[in-house]
């Protein structure tokens, strides 16, 4: 019944290259398409639940104390309300992606602005809405720190050190000491965070937007005090993720605690403003670089650190440095990063945590180190690439990011020979060309998938992966199809359930390879299994359009089959060779932008990215998934930016009118090249991930173009009008 | 006192507070248009109501007496698809779908408007007839925010179906 792999060696059989259905990789348009456009895919907040209560969130309006009272009847005597509920078992902060239990529990206490303090549950929403704004409750407010800079952060307990990096610095012939931040970025996923949570006395079932359903079962059986097979999660369709709805949300275990103790259907949907206010922002960054070459542009000194921020108690910390570890060569080395305990809500992943701010500021001091140096920028990085991990020594899987640079620049028409700023002007816009390298590591995780053949000659893959937009019903069909010999419209995929076998959900660009090479692993066991029953080795079969066939003879797959069902579970399991390789995708991104020398305003005019990230497995979900992160680098590089009043710590622009996020008229034609490569290390299907590269460095191509347009040298993301115009030469 | 949804005639709300996209999304039981921030800002509810585009969050279910609403429902069936719910489709012009019903309400409307001689920001002559260029597009669909940033595939999809149309 079950098949199991631990990966503890690179997998160069590449089998996908030897199948014949002909389907893997290909640009086949997504099985829940038609779905999506007619409106018929159901999210989590949509389900027709009879009866079903709504509860809306009260939150604080106060950034750190105590809620000593609630008094209930201030709101139980308006029309349609049932109840308030403050319960111990509620959380108070989004949870940790992949944390698999519930450390914060009970809403007295009181850490951020914004925070849920109860839940009001009525008969209808517009009755809960109502409520939750009358709701009377006392509280006494602390002073708290708000501000990163105000506090003693603390260390980094495992820093990176090598060789002298003060003195490679003042030996050099060219080097760069540059002090940049970034501001804090919002995930806005456009489905608000929602869950329905129905009671029947003996399991908890919740339909919930979630991204990682196997570590939000214990989560939320955590929180509950409910064994885990109490508990039934369900997320069919998620509209958005992008880190936010990694662990469990607060709306999913007040709507939990509300039909357990109300015994009917609760629904429970955050408002954008709560949203914003209470599930997890990406930190605000300080950053440090030290870069030095020597004059052959080779790096000498490589120093990278940040201070990044969190609420006390929280282990994680935005990983700045994550791949400036193994980027780019340089003997010298320091690598640190600080954590200061601040009063701002959660910080916790937002797509490509680390990459997503840690390279564009290294691309932008590249480019100014190039120009120091007199080098074409894609030539210094060309010269910087290590062929080992710098730190560890361990080798790379595959390596793209000399040909993603090299074709990307070609692609773009890139010429690095004259980088002067301030040469090209068309009316009252400077028109500038940047550059950046994309670097996002490879992370894979344990899966299990169920495959079933059925005696129609059809199959269908089953596994609770979700699908956050990234594609996942598309490339889990593909690859079953391409290992039974069945076309797309055969095989039926069923995600999203923790009925389902258990995999890692989707988070840090792991799902593909993680699942996929379940559902692969299901499959091959399946051909194993038919092998025998004709009694030809698997070898010697080919699997196409519904028929098994060997030298002298065929079969078709549904006779085979003979009435029976064929199922096989697929284990996946990454093994020493996590250990053993650094695996990463890489790319490169070019920006032209035209920058209005009268208002700062930059607009981006076109953008390329070259990225190998492993086998494509649908090159049309695969491309959009690099031009969600190539709109993700505008927005960074120009417009994204949270907000903190510096008094009282609330969060000043916590909705889409004032947290902006590009708009169509922002996004140029954008051109993608899918740099294709085989990632034996990364996966069985050789595969990585691609949700989170686009967006990994290719701020800095902006802000390296926003320079070599009007010379505006800015060292804050992001490079608002005021910020550029404050920085531009007067001419 | 009742509006139409999609040729189906609906009683207006008890409660006045009922705004038309919760209309539509509970009493009507039509959960394709989608709330994304109930304030007017993302488009993710947009409908279009007496061949008007509009954000359904933004007025009251009690305002639309006698008024005729179509929904994503209305343009198009998982059966027979509207032309640009299937360019949508082919074009990949969605990644989560939440956006995408606003998105394609939208564009429907769009075209009309253009049709209709409607100028916009990014009309360079605003007294002759508009002509769909890309820019256009992306002016017009400006209104509805798609975080997963499939906008170069929207334009590809509304271009496409665009060019049949004229
Ligand atoms: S939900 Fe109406 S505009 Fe966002
Ligand atoms: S498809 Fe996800 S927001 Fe547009």
């Amino acid at each position: 019944m079950s098949a199991h792999l631990i990966q503890d060696e690179p997998d160069t059989r590449n089998v996908l290259d030897r199948t014949t259905q002909g389907i893997i990789g290909k640009p086949l348009s997504r099985p829940d398409g038609l779905l999506k456009v007619t409106g018929t895919a159901t999210y989590a907040s949509e389900y027709d639940i009879e009866g079903c209560l709504e509860g809306v969130l009260v939150t604080a309006p106060f950034a750190k104390g105590e809620v000593t009272s609630i008094d209930d009847s201030s709101v139980t005597g308006m029309p349609g309300v049932v109840a308030v509920l403050n319960d111990k078992r509620m959380t108070p902060r989004a949870i940790q992606g992949t944390a698999g239990e519930a450390p914060h529990t009970g809403l007295c206490k009181v850490d951020y602005w914004g925070q849920p303090i109860a839940l009001v549950v009525a008969e209808t929403f517009e009755q809960a809405r109502d409520a939750a704004k009358h709701l009377e409750i006392e509280f006494n407010s602390e002073d708290a720190i708000f501000d990163p800079a105000a506090c003693t952060p603390e260390p980094d307990d495992d820093p990176t050190r090598q060789g002298d990096l003060g003195k490679a610095m003042s030996d050099a012939e060219h080097s760069v000491d540059l002090k940049f931040t970034t501001e804090s970025h919002a995930s806005a996923a456009m489905e608000p965070h929602a869950a329905i949570a129905q009671w029947d006395g003996d399991t908890l079932t919740v339909h919930a937007s979630l991204q990682m359903l196997n570590y939000n079962i214990s989560e939320l059986a955590d929180a509950m005090k409910l064994d885990e097979s109490k508990v039934r999660l369900v997320a069919r369709y998620v509209g958005g993720g992008f880190g936010s709805k990694l662990g469990v949300s607060q709306d999913i275990v007040a709507a939990s605690v509300a039909t357990m103790q109300l015994g009917r259907p609760v629904r429970v949907v955050m408002s954008r403003q709560q949203v914003f206010q209470n599930v997890m922002r990406r930190s605000e960054t300080s950053q440090r670089l030290r870069l030095a070459v020597d004059h052959h542009g080779k790096l000498t000194a490589f120093g990278h650190e940040a201070l990044v921020s969190n609420l006390p108690e929280e282990d994680f910390a935005e990983p700045v440095l994550q791949s400036s570890h193994f980027l780019y060569a340089g003997k010298n080395r320091l690598l640190q990063s600080e954590t200061a305990r601040i009063h701002r809500m959660t910080a916790g992943s937002v797509r490509a945590p680390g990459e997503a701010v840690g390279m564009p500021v290294l691309e932008a001091a590249m480019g100014e180190l190039a120009e120091k140096a007199g080098i074409d920028p894609v030539q210094l990085r060309l010269d910087n690439i290590p062929t080992k991990h710098p730190a560890t020594g361990k080798p790379f899987g595959s390596h793209k990011l000399a040909e993603c640079l090299q074709r990307g620049a070609e692609a773009f028409g890139w010429d690095g020979s004259d980088r002067t700023p301030r040469q090209r002007r068309e009316g009252e816009w400077w028109i500038g060309t940047g550059m950046a390298s994309a670097a996002r590591v490879h992370n894979v995780g344990e899966a299990k998938a169920r495959v079933t053949l059925h005696d129609d000659g059809t199959a269908k893959v089953e596994t609770d992966m979700t699908d956050i937009g990234t594609g996942t019903y598309t490339i889990l069909g593909q690859i079953a199809g391409e290992m039974l010999g069945l076309s797309q419209s055969d095989v039926l995929t069923e995600l999203g359930d923790t009925r389902f076998p258990r995999g890692p959900g989707s988070g840090g660009s792991w799902g593909a390879a993680s699942a996929g090479s379940a559902v692969f692993v299901a499959c091959e066991a399946l051909r194993e299994e038919i092998a025998q029953k004709i009694g030809q080795p698997v070898d010697a079969l080919t699997f196409k359009d519904g028929l098994v066939s060997w030298d002298d003879g065929s079969v078709i797959l549904a006779d085979i089959a003979n009435g029976e069902n064929f199922t096989k579970e697929g284990h996946f399991e990454p093994g020493d060779i996590a250990e053993d390789y650094t695996a990463s995708g890489f790319g490169a991104f070019f920006a032209e932008v035209a920058v209005n020398r009268w208002t700062g305003e930059t607009r981006v005019r076109r953008m390329t990215g070259a990225f190998g990230f492993g086998r494509v497995l649908n090159a049309k979900t695969a491309r959009s998934q690099c031009l969600g992160g190539m709109v993700w680098c505008i927005g960074s590089a120009l417009t994204e930016s949270l907000m903190f009043d510096p008094t009282d710590g609330h969060l000043v622009n916590p909705d889409l009118a004032e947290y902006h996020v590009p708009v169509n008229r922002d996004v140029p034609d954008l051109d993608v090249l899918l740099v294709e490569e085989r990632d034996a290390v990364a996966s069985p299907i050789q595969a990585k991930g691609i949700g989170e590269l686009g967006m990994c460095g290719g701020a800095g191509a902006i802000a390296n173009a926003i320079y070599n347009a009007c010379g505006a040298r800015l060292y804050v993301f992001p490079m608002t009008p005021d910020k550029v115009l404050a920085a531009m030469p007067v001419d | 006192m009742a509006l139409n949804i999609n040729g189906n005639s609906f009683d207006l709300p008890n409660d006045p507070r009922t705004s038309l996209l919760d209309f539509i999304r509970r009493e009507a039981g039509l959960t394709g248009s989608k709330k994304g921030c109930d304030h007017g800002q993302c488009g993710a509810c947009t409908v279009i109501v007496n061949g008007e585009r509009i954000n359904s969050c933004l007025t009251l279910a009690v305002m639309h007496d006698g008024c005729s609403v179509t929904t994503i429902e209305g343009l198009g069936t998982l059966a027979e698809p509207s032309a640009l719910q299937k360019a949508f489709v082919d074009h990949d012009g969605y990644q989560c779908g939440y956006c995408t019903p606003g998105q394609i309400c939208s564009a429907t409307a769009m075209l009309d408007e253009i049709k209709a001689g409607m100028p916009s920001d990014a009309t360079d002559d605003i007294t002759a007839a508009p002509t769909l260029t890309d820019e256009e597009i992306r002016e017009r669909m400006s209104g509805n925010l798609c975080r997963c940033g499939a906008y170069p595939n929207i334009v590809a999809a509304i271009r496409e179906v665009a060019g049949e149309a004229t």
